[in-house]
């Protein structure tokens, strides 16, 4: 088995008496499009954002690229290339397109202590930018206020900023949330292109997208991870079907 | 279109470099140039006192507009800053050392020491919080100086002369003092505005707007926002020390909370985020204080209402104001 991109090892978390991470073990390959999936409240965002570090485990430990990550802050997991999107779409509103994506070309670059000289000028950040707008079709808009996108075209900034970190994992919560049939087909689309260049973890409620897209699927049901499987494993398991995918299905 | 291309047309049309941002600030520094001239021309000697007093408290609102405006960090105790760098040519003025080329470095490290400190602790707290952190450590600062008997306790202490600059008497001349005054407001405006479109500024209005976006790409938000602190208060032991040198005396009332309630008035007053604003700002509100006076002794009964007036009907302060105004006649 190829060594696993994120390793999550007894995973544990709770809010007051509410146990909304129970005793997680997972395995992520190098490589693959992970999804997991599960009825509202069953832990997803709480896991994700455990992975990306914006909330701290009260156990268990995460192994990122082959190393301890689990006390390590958001921003060193992101330099070390995690990089994820919201479930609420979370840009930069005031900010032109262009300069959002730029700002994570400079984060990756260091120095942003510098003082001096008008960064939304530079090149050298400003073409890599433009290169991740242009690979998730929003380069026409590099220029517009980003407040003033439409959803779905929000939805490919946050993509666009997360490759421009140049991440060997992405986490996304939930990319098809709220945005219309043609740009979900869009967004599937693009990740089957992005598929196999880098490794994904995708929560989403949208199954057709699932399926579509997923190498593995794990379920997730109160906290508890059901079952980790290839898609036709899980789609056929009796006990998700009855907790999960039924009412999905109907 | 290329990327390449695409950034060469934004480039061409001028959408990244909006020209009327250098207007206003050179039409402000033109009047501070000849304000001097013209006021003895009409012998009104006491609009250079003023426009000093101006030019010294633009020079703190100015870097407070960087934490406030740019930074989204509304400190209510920077007038701490601005009391160090006072208290510093003070005392070392008490103790004989009355040389700029000392005096003046002193004053800036004492208070960008007094920020890094203070910063670590204030900046882990949000919101209201370090509204209210940042002033009480103002007020420790005041009581500090309240308590410094040597140094004049309450009564403050008395200068016996300006500061020399490398042993020559070139502050001495109110002129001169003047036009020095001038180009420390011209240098930290400047600097300020460099420093606002620089990537490090890039970094500071990032985490204003979306502070956990910024984590999640990479940025260590808290330490950004930190040296912001420094920088900011750095300028304001420079405001200090022109305020020491200008008065010839310093007293803890320099830091008083009430003092770091003017500054943010007169960020607001001028319009948060432009820093031409905290210049227009603390022009108006200190000449607010010095006419408004004259006519009421208790000018803060007009002034008060005037600020309320401005903060709902002139969203953008004084700056927002005048470019609506500008618009309107453009259009008619």
């Amino acid at each position: 088995m190829p060594e696993p991109v994120l390793r999550l090892e007894r995973l544990r978390k709770s809010f007051d008496s509410l146990v909304v991470t129970d005793d997680v073990t997972l395995d992520v390959i190098r490589g693959e499009m992970h999804a997991i999936i599960g009825p509202n409240g069953a832990g997803k965002t709480t896991l994700i954002n455990q992975i990306s570090g914006l909330l701290a485990p009260d156990d268990g430990s995460i192994l990122f690229a082959g190393a301890d990550v689990t006390r390590l802050p958001p921003e060193t997991r992101a330099l070390r290339g995690l990089a994820r999107s919201f479930q609420i779409t979370s840009i930069l509103p005031g900010f032109p397109v262009l300069e959002n994506v730029a700002l994570a070309v400079q984060a990756r670059a260091g120095s942003s202590l510098r003082f001096f000289g008008r960064a939304a000028d530079e090149d050298a950040l400003n073409l890599p930018a433009m290169a991740a707008l242009e690979q998730t079709g929003i380069a026409d808009r590099a220029h517009v206020r980003a407040g003033e996108l439409s959803h779905g075209e929000k939805r490919a900034l946050e993509l666009a900023i997360a490759l421009a970190m140049r991440p060997t994992l992405l986490l996304l919560d939930e990319p098809m949330a709220g945005i219309g049939r043609e740009e979900t087909e869009r967004l599937v689309e693009l990740l089957l292109r992005l598929k196999g260049q880098l490794t994904m973890i995708l929560v989403e409620h949208d199954m057709a997208a699932v399926f579509a897209l997923a190498d593995r699927i794990s379920v997730l049901i109160g906290g508890r991870l059901l079952i980790t499987g290839l898609p036709d494993e899980v789609r056929a398991d009796p006990q998700v079907v009855v907790a999960y995918l039924g009412e999905q299905m109907e | 279109m290329t990327g390449a291309a695409a950034l060469a047309a934004a480039g061409r049309s001028g959408l990244l470099r909006p020209r009327r941002d250098i207007v206003l600030p050179a039409a402000i520094f033109l009047i501070f140039a000849l304000l001097p001239p013209f006021a003895s021309l009409l012998a009104e000697q006491y609009l250079v006192d003023l426009a000093t007093r101006v030019m010294i408290f633009a020079v703190a609102a100015v870097a407070l507009d960087l934490l406030v405006g740019y930074g989204g960090l509304v400190s209510f105790g920077h007038a701490a800053f601005v009391g160090l760098g006072a208290y510093a040519v003070g005392i070392l003025s008490a103790q004989g050392i009355d040389d700029a080329l000392i005096s003046l470095p002193v004053a800036i490290a004492v208070a960008m020491l007094f920020a890094f400190v203070t910063g670590i602790v204030c900046l882990r707290t949000k919101g209201v919080y370090f509204i209210m952190i940042t002033l009480a450590f103002g007020q420790m600062i005041y009581f500090v100086a309240t308590s410094l008997a040597p140094y004049g306790g309450d009564n403050g202490l008395t200068i016996a002369a300006r500061n020399t600059v490398a042993g020559l008497a070139l502050l001495k001349s109110d002129r001169a003092f003047y036009y020095v005054t001038l180009l420390c407001l011209l240098a930290t405006y400047l600097f300020c505005r460099a420093l606002v479109a620089s990537r490090f500024g890039r970094v500071l209005r990032g985490a204003k707007e979306n502070p956990a976006r910024m984590v999640t790409i990479g940025f260590t938000v808290r330490s950004f926002q930190l040296v912001a602190y420094v920088i900011a208060g750095g300028l304001g032991g420079l405001s200090g020390f022109l305020l020491a040198n200008s008065t010839e005396f310093v007293s803890p009332a320099f830091m008083s909370w009430q003092r770091s309630g003017e500054l943010i008035v007169m960020v607001i007053l001028g319009g948060v985020s432009t820093l031409d604003g905290a210049i227009v700002g603390a022009a108006a509100y200190l000449g607010a204080e010095e006419w408004l006076s004259r006519i009421i002794e208790n000018w803060q009964v007009v002034f008060g209402p005037l600020l309320v007036l401005v903060v709902l009907f002139a969203r953008g302060g004084l700056i927002g104001l005048c470019s609506r105004l500008w618009r309107w006649f453009g259009h008619a």
